[in-house]
């Protein structure tokens, strides 16, 4: 209609919106999505959740207890180069296809960017703040909990945030092994035409940026006032340091 | 279910496959064992390729995409094309129809051969629900909308590489089907696997439901690449599977009889720029007539399992083609 001036960005939308019948003869776009895109975010929450359950427990323990670091760069780098496609085949033989083969997959995907991030966020903390807490008496598990955690917090948020997008994105290869995402669009051009495929990616493109935008609100919802007044302290100060030193050989 | 279980049975299938042939074979003595197991019918009726020295200074390039059919016939139209006497070159591995097409339209390869399927749909936009189910038909309008591209299609193979219905055999006599259509009363409790794209497709599921009034247990969307694993492993009752796939024989599958016309139909048609198709004289058009005269579904598939299951080349496959039939000596 209007959208057709845009071209082939119109018809796009316009497949967002609207039903149509696409060129495999199915009736296609507009409320035929919402089944993909339930199962997308059913299977990217399911997936990041159970990831995060097992990589930040043991990122923020291996940073708290300083050890680990081997294994903890060895795991990511490894985990990195695994074909998330290749992991879905691996399995094929022994799970099928199906839900739980994809979310494995993903899952997979998930966990390096979650523990390498909780890893480097733990170690990272000052050592002083640390040992003041120490020195008022707390036990280990409180100074993770009530000072490491809490100034890691950006750190394994922009972890959980990387693998949150991964997993929007790569969701998209679902219909490979039985579970028919926003990824259908996008790898049957031949049913949904160019349209759908270029909707279908417009689509998972905006889920990944909500998820983003979504994410960084709850971050900033759980992050102390004290860190966060401690986070936009620190660069002024940074700032003044370095201006003095610039000063300090020209007088 | 396991798949290791499956493993000495399909290489005992194969052998018993191999050692068949090899006595039916008509004894080319001193050649190595599989250049004999190609199906022996037919092998008498057709001529030999003739040699023709003046064809030498036209050169063709023969293309393929990127698998391991179009290899084949790629390599069995190239060693067809040289036995006739004309210089041959080869482009195989070309990737999809698409580049393929190109190819063929900038002069980097004279031709290649194309699936009157793929053509309409790919090449001709026709859509998917609007495929002809008659194979003359589809040859026909794939001939007439590529010579508006200059291109000429020549007339096509006997066997086609359409989607088929495939479920193994002992399941399908404990189902007692031999069709499609008798599937309607059983689909309720089948799960029915097929590539992604076939959930949304009148040539595939749809057209199950719409054409045969099939309502199975469930469809399950897998890569193509795992039509026949599945039904190995027991996690598909019913997979959607090409005619010419050389797992049907070994694996023990059956294909049901589309007695409704739904599936449309993919035979090969060798396309080829017009301009080098007339450079290159009548032997041309005869050559490819005595070629695809025996490439019927059968023999396709033959091909295709010496190439993927017995890890021949695609030359070795080809040749073996040609001497079987008694086209070149």
């Amino acid at each position: 209609m209007t959208l057709a001036v845009l071209g082939q960005l119109g018809d796009a939308i316009d497949f967002i919106f609207d039903k149509r019948e696409g060129p495999g003869g199915a009736q296609v776009g507009g409320d035929q999505l919402l089944p993909l895109l339930r199962e997308h975010l059913l299977i990217t929450i399911v997936a990041v959740a159970i990831a995060t359950a097992i990589a930040l427990p043991i990122g923020t323990w291996l940073g708290h207890s300083k050890r680990g670091s081997f294994l903890v760069v060895s795991i990511t780098n490894a985990g990195r180069a695994v074909p998330s496609l290749g992991v879905v085949f691996l399995f094929f033989a022994v799970l099928g296809a199906g839900f739980f083969n994809i979310t494995l997959a993903l899952i997979l995907l998930a966990i390096p960017p979650i523990l390498l991030n909780a890893y480097a966020g733990v170690r990272s903390v000052d050592p002083e703040a640390v040992d003041a807490a120490t020195g008022m008496g707390f036990t280990g598990s409180q100074v993770l909990r009530k000072v490491e955690l809490p100034l890691a917090l950006p750190l394994i948020f922009g972890g959980i945030k990387t693998s949150t997008v991964n997993v929007i994105a790569t969701a998209t290869l679902g219909p490979e092994a039985g579970v028919v995402t926003l990824g259908d669009p996008i790898i049957n051009p031949s049913s949904y035409g160019d349209a759908g495929r270029l909707g279908a990616a417009i689509l998972v493109a905006l889920l990944a940026i909500l998820a983003e935008v979504g994410l960084s609100a709850v971050q900033r919802r759980l992050t102390p006032q004290g860190v966060k007044l401690s986070g936009q302290a620190a660069p002024r100060r940074r700032l003044l340091a370095i201006s003095r030193r610039r000063i300090a050989p020209t007088s | 279910m396991s798949p290791r279980r499956i493993i000495p049975a399909s290489a005992a299938v194969l052998a018993l496959a191999l050692g068949v042939a090899a006595c039916g074979g008509s004894g080319n003595g001193g050649s190595s064992t599989t250049s004999s197991s190609a199906p022996a019918s037919g092998s008498a009726s057709s001529a030999a390729i003739k040699k023709n020295d003046a064809n030498a200074k036209t050169t063709i390039t023969v293309g393929s995409k990127n698998f391991t059919e179009q290899k084949v016939l790629g390599e069995v139209y190239a060693q067809a094309f040289q036995a006739a006497g004309y210089t041959v070159k080869t482009a195989l591995n070309l990737g999809d129809e698409k580049t393929a097409l190109k190819a063929v339209k900038d002069g980097q390869i004279s031709g290649y051969p194309e699936y009157t399927g793929t053509a309409l749909l790919s090449f001709l936009d026709v859509p998917a629900a609007k495929l002809p189910s008659d194979p003359t038909q589809a040859y026909d309008q794939v001939k007439a909308g590529m010579a508006k591209e200059g291109i000429e299609a020549f007339p096509p193979t006997p066997f086609t590489s359409s989607n088929e219905v495939g479920l193994l055999k002992p399941k399908a006599e404990k189902l007692g089907v031999t069709k499609i259509s008798d599937l309607k009363p059983k689909a309720g409790q089948l799960t029915l696997y097929g590539s992604p794209e076939c959930r949304t497709r009148r040539d595939c599921l749809l057209g199950l439901e719409q054409v045969y009034g099939l309502k199975f247990k469930k469809f399950v969307p897998v890569n193509i690449d795992q039509r026949h694993e599945v039904l190995k492993s027991g996690q598909a009752d019913v997979s959607i599977v090409f005619t010419t796939d050389p797992q049907i024989k070994r694996d023990n599958e059956v294909l049901l009889e589309d007695d409704k016309g739904m599936f449309p139909p993919y035979n090969s048609t060798f396309l080829m720029k017009q301009s080098v198709a007339s450079s290159a004289g009548p032997d041309l058009a005869k050559t490819i007539d005595l070629v695809n005269k025996n490439l019927t579904a059968d023999v396709m598939q033959e091909l295709n399992a010496r190439v993927d299951l017995d890890k021949d080349t695609p030359q070795q496959a080809a040749q073996a083609y040609l001497k079987q039939f008694k086209l070149i000596p």
